[in-house]
């Protein structure tokens, strides 16, 4: 076979998001020799794109916030899915890993006593979110990236990861390609920490990136790790309808957390009948189901939405908090928010399922091999409040970083990766150039968004899932010959047939684990099971793991928490 | 529905030429979204940058119609209709296919700026008044536009002698930080270069961030070395603006 490249660190981490990059700075900081490898240039991961703020019990607005609050608001949030431990140390360490950042350069909006400034958002008690106006994710991106250039790592720019290889039970390396160049590169790896993100590109109307394509949880899938609650997705409800080129694009939650009205066609303030108590700040899968219904039952606006008023607040407030949001409706829709409403309507988020992690070191089920940010499962359960990514991605990015160079560190065996199966895995990725009667894979992409938009999106059925599984079938047997034109050099066309074989898998198994959901939970809404089955469902986790070469798809016990914990759900609410 | 024809750069280092393209076009769409349909319909291969869609990562700095900028935020209906649009790489970056351009050079200048260096360890009170003007600069999305035109990397190669505006403003950022302990007028003069900008401006014409460039941030710092150092620009600005 052609020659490639070969890098070898003591910890590895794939992905260079919030995750990804506060990984290495605790991995760096432990001694370990430290590679960090993305697919886009470094400071364009997802991260950049978060808006509205990150979650922290700082309680500088509100002097009674504290971790306990925040835990309980997460797991509630959660729906009582959440593997507790995360929850847990992510509400109490988040203050601290906030500061921190302050420190190393991040310049957050102020209280007038010169403190951290914090918002409310869906599902929170108190003003938590920390905020840039609403460019938080850039703020954070930048900070952590300024911070780690300077940590001794070796960043790996425009590089994608296409296998992990083990080498017996443990992780020993991983395998993918320059983008560039097209050229094959192995990094071999005493540990390796998977930071890729999401899901969201399975979907047409979504707003996620082209990197978006579940890669983390298809490689580790691949050799076996286990996943979980894979059928929570989380609908943002408010993501933007017309024009058309631009549907699915977020609108920050921060609109409604600065005072936004959602009213239907008839000018209805609708959340009045959904929930009366928290209205607009209700928790996301509840305010998307409204909006869904609303328009569904003849309600919505032109477009096929609802509105989103904020011109109340007046011009200069809007334009001062709400910047980016501004300058969007205007660019975009030609839509002055200071003077008239947005039309929204939900767009695919987020996911809350993933691979199975441990709470405290972000542990997969494969020695070596950790996870951390959205690509991991079990912290936010079945819905994830907003703002609680942004500090997920610090806390367990720190943990993992920090586990993963111990790991390391304490390895004596020495790795081996077998020559022929590096040999099979650059075959399987050239295979579309030399196939003459293949697919173009971009038709095949497009006919998994409209299944997965059809058949499993916000509401679902049996009879929906069921074909849905059939259809993803289907387009899985065709993606199987790709054909592609053109060379190696920077070719989106052939990058796009690998990222399909991902995005194929999370699929299925978003819609078998949604199949074998009986119930209603969070972002998960059966209408032939409507609410809550706690005696069968809600004490289970699900579960996917390889079994040869099918999906196996079970239930596991969700990890129980301690009386002490438990009694906070007891007291008083 | 109308059409639009594109012709678009097709070519590596080794060199390429125009390729034209019809293209449906929508309500609302942008060149981006031109160029996903010509990777999906008729070419593959074609190599675009981009991430967000949304004016927020910086990846899709292109030259469309000879002007640089976003291809993202860039709406097809401001272009005249009928008239073939031109998209084409950014030029002050060697390019390595189609509209994808090498932009390393600014990670290697980046990775010389000292980090932020704050003056305690204790939580910070800074006012936001007091950080407002920082906030203008962090709102850079390193699509490296500014860097695109500033004449002295453009049309001068001196690469090797300046930053670029991306990275005064960055240094800016730092010096005005309310808790910032380090001085960097040196670095500023002798490594950055700050004195080869001639205050041209057109940075901040291009930035899609609307940053002030050039009066928030390099002006100022140019009178903070002068300060310590002797600049002729900055001595005879002062001298107009009488300080
Ligand atoms: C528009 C928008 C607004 C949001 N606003 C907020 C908010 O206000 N608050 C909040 O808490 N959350 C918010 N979120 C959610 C949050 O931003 C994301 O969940 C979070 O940033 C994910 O971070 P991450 O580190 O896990 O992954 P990312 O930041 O997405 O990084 C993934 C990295 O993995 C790399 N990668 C992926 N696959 C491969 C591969 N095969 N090989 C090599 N590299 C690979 C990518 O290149 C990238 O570097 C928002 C999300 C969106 C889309
Ligand atoms: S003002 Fe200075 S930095 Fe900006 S383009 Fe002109 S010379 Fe370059
Ligand atoms: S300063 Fe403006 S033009 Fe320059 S890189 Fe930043 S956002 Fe782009
Ligand atoms: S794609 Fe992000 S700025 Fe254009």
């Amino acid at each position: 076979m052609e020659n490639y490249e070969t890098h070898t660190h003591d910890v590895l981490i794939i992905g260079a998001g919030g995750a990804g990059l506060r990984a290495a700075i605790g991995s760096s900081a432990q001694g370990a020799s430290t590679g960090l490898v993305c697919k886009s240039l470094l400071g364009k991961a997802h991260t950049v794109m978060a808006e509205g703020g990150i979650a922290a019990a700082l309680a500088n607005v509100d002097p009674k916030d504290d971790w306990k609050t925040h835990f309980k608001d997460t797991i509630y949030g959660g729906k009582m899915l959440n593997n507790w431990k995360m929850p847990f140390n992510h509400a109490k360490e988040a203050p601290e890993r906030v500061r921190e950042l302050e420190h190393w350069g991040a310049v957050f909006d102020r209280t007038p006593k010169g403190k951290i400034n914090q918002r409310i958002f869906g599902g929170h008690t108190w003003k938590r979110l920390a905020h840039v106006g609403d460019r938080t994710g850039l703020e954070m991106i930048r900070t952590l990236q300024d911070k780690g250039i300077h940590t001794g790592i070796d960043v790996y720019m425009e590089c994608t990861i296409t296998h992990l290889i083990k080498d017996g039970d443990k992780i020993a390396g991983a395998f993918g390609y320059w983008r560039e160049s097209g050229k094959f590169v192995l990094f071999k790896a005493k540990s390796i920490i998977l930071a890729t993100g999401g899901v969201g590109k399975a979907y047409k109307v979504t707003s996620n990136s082209w990197e978006y394509t579940g890669d983390g949880q298809s490689m580790a899938y691949d050799i076996g790790a286990e996943l979980i609650d894979m059928e929570f997705i989380q609908f943002h409800p408010t993501g933007m309808v017309w024009p058309p080129s631009i549907r699915g694009v977020l609108v920050t939650e921060a609109v409604r957390g600065e005072g936004g009205i959602l009213r239907n066609s008839e000018g209805e303030r609708f959340m009045e009948k959904y929930d009366p108590e928290r209205m607009e700040l209700s928790t996301r899968d509840v305010v998307a189901r409204s909006i869904y219904i609303e328009v569904k039952e003849g309600r919505g606006t032109p477009h096929g939405g609802a509105y989103l008023y904020i011109s109340h607040k007046g011009a200069d407030y809007i334009k001062k908090k709400l910047p980016s949001m501004y300058h969007q409706f205007m660019e975009f829709a030609d839509v002055d928010i200071t003077k008239d409403p947005m039309e929204v309507y939900p767009t695919t988020h987020y996911i809350m399922g993933g691979i199975r992690v441990d709470g405290d070191t972000c542990a997969t089920t494969i020695p070596g091999l950790y996870a951390a940010g959205e690509v991991s499962g079990g912290m936010h359960g079945a819905n994830r409040l907003g703002g609680n990514s942004l500090s997920d991605l610090l806390v367990f990015g720190k943990r993992s970083g920090e586990a993963a160079a111990v790991y390391a560190n304490n390895l004596s065996t020495n790795l081996n990766i077998p020559a022929d199966l590096i040999e099979s895995y650059a075959n399987e990725i050239l295979a579309p150039f030399s196939s003459t009667d293949g697919e173009n894979p971009y038709a095949i992409h497009q006919d998994l968004q409209d299944v997965m938009g059809t058949y499993i999106g916000v509401f679902r059925n049996e009879e929906n899932l069921k074909h849905g599984i059939a259809e993803v079938d289907k387009l899985k047997e065709r993606a199987k010959n790709l054909k592609i034109e053109g060379s190696r050099m920077y070719n989106p066309g052939w990058h796009l047939c690998r990222d399909l074989k991902s995005m194929l898998m999370v699929s299925e198994a978003i819609a078998k684990c949604a199949l074998q959901r009986e119930e209603s939970r969070g972002a998960h809404s059966r209408v032939d099971f409507e609410g809550y089955d706690d005696e069968k469902w809600g004490k289970v986790n699900s579960s996917i793991n390889l079994q040869g070469d099918t999906m196996n798809i079970t239930t596991t016990p969700l990890p129980e928490m301690p009386d002490e914990l438990k009694s906070l759900f007891t007291e008083g609410t | 529905m109308s059409e639009a024809i594109l012709r678009v750069f097709r070519g590596d280092a080794n060199g390429g030429e125009e390729k034209e393209y019809k293209v449906p076009v929508e309500e609302g769409m942008v060149v981006l979204d031109a160029l996903h349909y010509i990777q999906a319909e008729y070419d593959h291969d074609l190599a675009v940058r981009w991430n967000c869609k949304a004016a927020k990562c910086g990846s899709c700095s292109t030259e469309i119609n000879g002007k640089p900028q976003l291809a993202c935020k860039s709406r097809m209906d401001k272009f005249p209709e009928g008239q073939p649009i031109t998209v084409y790489p950014i030029k002050a970056f060697p390019i390595m296919k189609d509209l994808v351009t090498d932009v390393s050079w600014n990670y290697e200048v980046n990775k010389k700026i000292p980090e932020f260096t704050p003056a305690t360890d204790e939580e910070f009170t800074m006012y936001q008044e007091d950080v407002e003007r920082i906030q203008e600069f962090r709102k850079c999305i390193e699509c490296f536009l500014c860097q695109n035109v500033c004449h002295i990397l453009r049309n001068h190669e001196r690469k090797d002698a300046f930053f670029g505006p991306r990275f005064m403003i960055k240094i800016a950022e730092r010096v005005m930080h309310p808790m910032e302990k380090i001085d960097r007028r040196e670095f500023l003069k002798d490594e950055a270069g700050v004195g080869y900008c001639n205050i041209t401006k057109c940075c901040t014409e291009v930035c899609p961030e609307d940053i002030h460039i050039t009066d928030n941030g390099i002006i100022p710092l140019k009178e903070r070395v002068a300060d310590k150092y002797f600049d002729p620009l900055s001595w005879v600005l002062r001298k107009i603006k009488g300080k």
